[in-house]
């Protein structure tokens, strides 16, 4: 007879509430099925009484996290429709943000993943670092987590040269801050020990699933998002990070490698930024669908924005990476040991805000 | 819209999905979005290397739409979400919240349709 | 005795318990970055724990719905006596962004009672801190 043990929604692991029923026999998972719904705000109908720039503030914060590639989605998918040019300059400046926003949100992972299995000093240390990269956020747009920078057709912001340097000379020292862990994240004995060959998923299986981002790059499929070339992708150099085990220790270390990617992504943004315009003028109103998607910290995430020439849109839905990524939790728990659950569960980056909006 | 897009019925829209899943589309998502009082769009989204593709269905919002979690089995969370928001009925569902994935049980109605659906009546038909 | 040393170190060493309703993550995270080195609220002797039954103050994030809000009642009650109850963010304040979404019930006030409102989107973590601590005041006088 197999005993059902819940596992949330408030748990120590998690900072959100998800909840898992899991059947378990003998400590080993037979089955697990997830209940959603503690964070559902239902956010897309907002839509209806807020006009199509107000949204760009409504979309920041589907998730706190990766709330600059939100609304950078959300925008070039209005865009796509209206038909605006972005200027060069403002679709460096997106990538520079958007970067700083994938190390910040890496780093975060990487702290709490630490922190799963019982790594807490590890945890600590992460988290000092990437506070740097949020003093950065915080220096060049005036907040933290919610940056706010995009608009419609552009950014608000601008970086002056200064600004530039002091963020390359703050990165240089974040980078030899993540190389000196880089020896007791991926070498240690006992994080090894807890991530190595638990939750594999092979390259077919997640592919099947349908699964985005690190998690499925983590299964040696090369699927990054960024390749399509938007915001100013297409002028920069870089490679998807691939991994092939599939394991956790594998999507850990896509993760880390994809921290260090983006500092040298965010180094030749600015030694190839023109000058020029912030944005471009947007006039009358939008009419028509588009679907537009970014790369986010987590994977893929997918816009599709239905507009009817009025100033609300008619429907404007959010696929976020968590999404695509439950399914996996579903086919990695079975078979594993209880207490792997939260390692597992974390492996994926569960962003629960995100999945439910 | 990016992508290309090719128009199903409801007979065909599990045998398309089959075919795409043997050229080795990825699934991405499904959305749904109301046409009007009684009709609704949904859309299937798949990718192969970063080309979309795009299926779009167009039914009455009464028709039990077959499901293709069978097919791709991510299909079923958004399939239980669009059942929350928009009540149409999905059949066959590998699993199925029952239209409590996101709304409790004490939330009697349906957001996202322009006209308010009852909760007890759903599936067969769908009241003022 | 006994008890007056246990309610002095109570007052001395809170431990907190932090619940996620429905917020968006930002003012989530800012309350785990109240955690680590940089901020570092464990210099008040504040530790953040997973149990409610060993918890005096609840730190709630995020707008109220109709699922957790169950959860957020439940978790209260089983705190001992006496708690103080921190809202956080403009969405415990009231709602903040969404309070016009579908699925959202209001502030945090709605359900629990609240001590200590500590507003911004995000709230940053010395807003944060300062609202624990006057948090902590208000413990001492319930004492
Ligand atoms: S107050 Fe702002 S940052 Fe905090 S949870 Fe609400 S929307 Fe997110």
């Amino acid at each position: 007879m197999p005993q059902i043990i819940p596992f949330g929604p408030q748990h120590p692991v998690l900072p959100e509430p998800i909840h898992l029923k899991l059947s378990v026999v003998d400590g080993i998972i037979t089955e697990a099925v997830p209940a959603f719904g503690f964070v559902h705000r239902g956010l897309e109908k907002l839509a209806d009484i807020r006009d199509f720039h107000q949204m760009i503030q409504v979309v920041e914060r589907v998730c706190g996290i990766c709330s600059m590639m939100h609304a950078m989605c959300y925008a070039q998918g209005i865009e796509e429709i209206m038909g605006v040019e972005v200027p060069p300059r403002a679709r460096f400046l997106r990538v520079i943000w958007a970067e700083l926003h994938r190390m910040h949100s890496h780093l975060l992972w990487l702290g709490l993943f630490a922190d799963s299995f019982g790594f807490e000093s590890l945890f600590m240390q992460i988290w000092r670092i990437r506070e740097k990269v949020l003093d950065i956020n915080e220096a060049t747009t005036g907040n933290r987590i919610i940056v706010a920078v995009n608009v419609i057709g552009g950014v608000r912001t601008d970086l002056n040269q200064e600004q530039m340097r002091w963020i390359l000379s703050e990165l240089a020292e974040v980078e030899k801050e993540i190389r000196r862990l880089e020896t007791t994240l991926m070498d240690d004995y006992t994080v090894k020990k807890r991530t190595v060959c638990k939750g594999v998923l092979t390259r077919s299986q997640a592919f099947e699933l349908g699964l985005a981002g690190p998690t499925l790059r983590a299964s040696d499929v090369a699927q990054d998002m960024r390749m399509l070339g938007y915001a100013a992708y297409n002028e920069l150099d870089f490679e998807p990070v691939v991994e092939k085990d599939g394991d956790c220790y594998a999507r850990c270390k896509v993760r880390f490698r994809e921290t260090l990617q983006s500092i040298d992504i965010i180094r030749q943004a600015v030694s190839k930024i023109p000058e020029g315009e912030l944005s471009a003028k947007v006039k009358c109103r939008p009419d028509g669908e588009s679907v537009s998607r970014v790369e986010q910290p987590r994977g893929e995430c997918f816009y599709y924005i239905k507009a009817n020439g009025k100033k609300n849109l008619d429907r404007l839905r959010i696929r976020t990476p968590t999404f695509a990524n439950v399914p996996a939790i579903l086919a990695m728990l079975p078979g594993m040991w209880l207490s792997d659950v939260p390692v597992i569960v974390l492996s994926i980056d569960p962003c629960i805000a995100c999945t439910e909006r | 819209m990016k992508g290309e897009m090719i128009s199903v019925s409801i007979d065909t829209v599990v045998g398309e999905t089959a075919k795409i899943k043997v050229e080795g589309y990825r699934f991405v998502t499904m959305s749904c979005a109301e046409l009007d009082q009684t009709m609704i769009d949904i859309l299937y989204h798949f990718d192969k290397d970063l080309e979309l593709k795009h299926l779009r269905l167009t039914v009455l919002r009464d028709t039990p739409v077959p499901s293709v979690s069978p097919v791709y089995f991510a299909a079923f969370l958004v399939e239980n979400e669009i059942q929350d928001l928009f009540a149409v009925r999905f059949k066959g569902l590998a699993i199925d919240y029952e239209r409590t994935l996101y709304l409790d049980e004490e939330v009697k109605v349906t957001p996202f349709c322009k006209y308010t659906v009852e909760k007890t009546g759903w599936g067969v038909g769908s009241k003022q | 005795m006994f008890k007056r040393m246990i309610t002095e170190s109570r007052i001395k060493s809170p431990w907190l318990l932090h619940y996620d309703c429905g917020s968006c993550n930002g003012c989530d995270i800012e309350v785990l970055a109240c955690l680590t080195p940089v901020y570092d609220i464990e210099r008040f002797g504040i530790v953040n724990v997973g149990n409610p039954m060993h918890a005096d103050i609840l730190l709630v994030t995020g707008t109220v719905n109709h699922r957790n809000k169950k959860v957020l009642v439940n978790l209260y009650d089983q705190m001992p006596h006496p708690k103080v109850v921190v809202a956080i963010g403009s969405c415990g304040l009231s709602g903040g962004i969404f309070r016009e979404a579908y699925n959202v019930v209001g502030g945090v006030d709605k359900v629990i009672p609240v001590d200590v409102y500590v507003p911004g989107c995000p709230a940053k973590p010395e807003a944060i801190i300062d609202g624990v601590v006057i948090g902590l005041q208000k413990f001492h006088e319930k004492m």
